[in-house]
């Protein structure tokens, strides 16, 4: 990957609307999918892209019929690679920008003008909605704060970037960003590994307040379980990036 | 010849000729035989030739000579579990690229029959 020529890549043509394809990975959402594919659909006139994460309940069906782009994978590939899917679906369709939210309404929809437009006005290679800047009222739970805490001070000891809120999956990228993620993109908590890929990018990445609820419908993908391991991974992961070559 | 020895000849000539006889019948693709193959010969080999394993050992500073078999065998099983933890990656690696590009071909397909090659924006 050329990093030197990263930053001289502009991705809103002068005159033309920007193209914005809004992306919801979704597993099992099937109760929450329609209502907020409906919503997007009403509000904007960005193209809405739910990438079926190998579903088996209704969630690809209730998508299409509020109006979405579905994109189906035929096996669950985990979050990562159901996002990578919508970079390359993103690529091929010339969009200028890709904004990824939750498909569980943990996200506010509303917000979607706030982490678009640091992009749309070319400030920004990236930009992340974050539930920790100002008040925005999240309260979560202890081992997700701790977590939480913990991806902050590695993403905060290794990149430049203030970070405060690296997990966060409601974020936007320009189209410089969408041509390299559809090459290379992390597989579990990719935002915290994507602030590696950043960095050695050399892209221009800020954080912005947004509103996060409580998961609306079904269970987060993340077990208490599981986060130990997931820490460990993503922490590999993360220090390998460090020192991985992007061909 | 003492039993281990024996035992060992026998357990390395059985293994040698069942990996080719499953990579003549294709059941193992030649690319995964290899280190087996190169595994088994070396240690039946040791195995025969006594005085070569002998001094081997003793060079290494092993007493019992055929327990430096076992860590010619262990140090073979060892490769061929990191062998194996790669292909498993490549496939992996293999099995996400297919399963992306079969929704978007279906996507385009599904595109094409509506009579859109491009997406549009129906408002």
């Amino acid at each position: 990957m050329q990093f030197v020529q990263f930053r001289g890549m502009n991705p809103v043509m002068e005159g033309n609307p920007p193209r914005i394809l809004v992306v919801i990975p979704a597993y099992q959402e099937e109760r929450s999918i329609g209502e907020l594919v409906r919503s997007l659909r009403g509000r904007y006139p960005h193209d809405v892209l739910v990438v079926n994460d190998g579903s088996t309940d209704r969630t690809s069906e209730n998508a299409r019929e509020a109006g979405a782009i579905v994109l189906d994978l035929p096996c669950n590939l985990g979050i990562g690679g159901a996002v990578q899917t919508a970079f390359l679906f993103a690529r091929d369709h010339r969009h200028d920008a890709v904004v990824r939210i939750d498909g569980d309404g943990q996200h506010e929809v509303e917000d979607i003008p706030k982490v678009l437009e640091p992009i749309l006005a070319g400030r920004a290679d990236a930009v992340i909605g974050s539930r920790f800047l100002g008040e925005t009222g999240y309260r979560g739970s202890i081992p997700r704060i701790f977590g939480i805490g913990f991806f902050r001070l590695l993403v905060n000891l290794t990149t430049g970037y203030r970070v405060t809120d690296p997990t966060s999956g409601f974020f936007a990228v320009n189209r410089s960003l969408i041509e390299f993620y559809s090459h290379h993109y992390p597989s579990d908590y990719p935002e915290v590994d994507a602030y590696i890929l950043m960095h050695r990018l050399g892209a221009r990445a800020e954080e912005v307040p947004v509103r996060m609820y409580s998961r609306a419908e079904g269970k987060s993908s993340i077990t208490t379980f599981r986060a130990v391991y997931y820490m460990v991974k993503v922490t590999l992961s993360f220090l390998i990036n460090r020192i991985r070559r992007f061909g | 010849m003492n039993r281990v020895t024996l035992f060992s000849i026998c357990a390395s000539a059985g293994l040698l000729l069942y990996i080719l006889e499953m990579v003549r019948r294709r059941k193992l693709r030649e690319e995964y035989s290899i280190l087996w193959l190169f595994g088994s010969t070396v240690i039946l080999v040791l195995s025969v030739k006594q005085d070569w394993l002998d001094g081997i050992a003793h060079a290494a500073g092993i007493v019992y000579p055929p327990s430096f078999l076992f860590l010619v065998g262990i140090l073979f099983i060892l490769l061929i579990l990191i062998h194996f933890s790669i292909a498993i990656s490549k496939l992996h690696q293999m099995n996400k690229k297919m399963a992306q590009e079969m929704a978007l071909m279906k996507n385009g397909a599904e595109m094409n029959a509506a009579g859109r090659g491009e997406i549009t924006k129906e408002r």
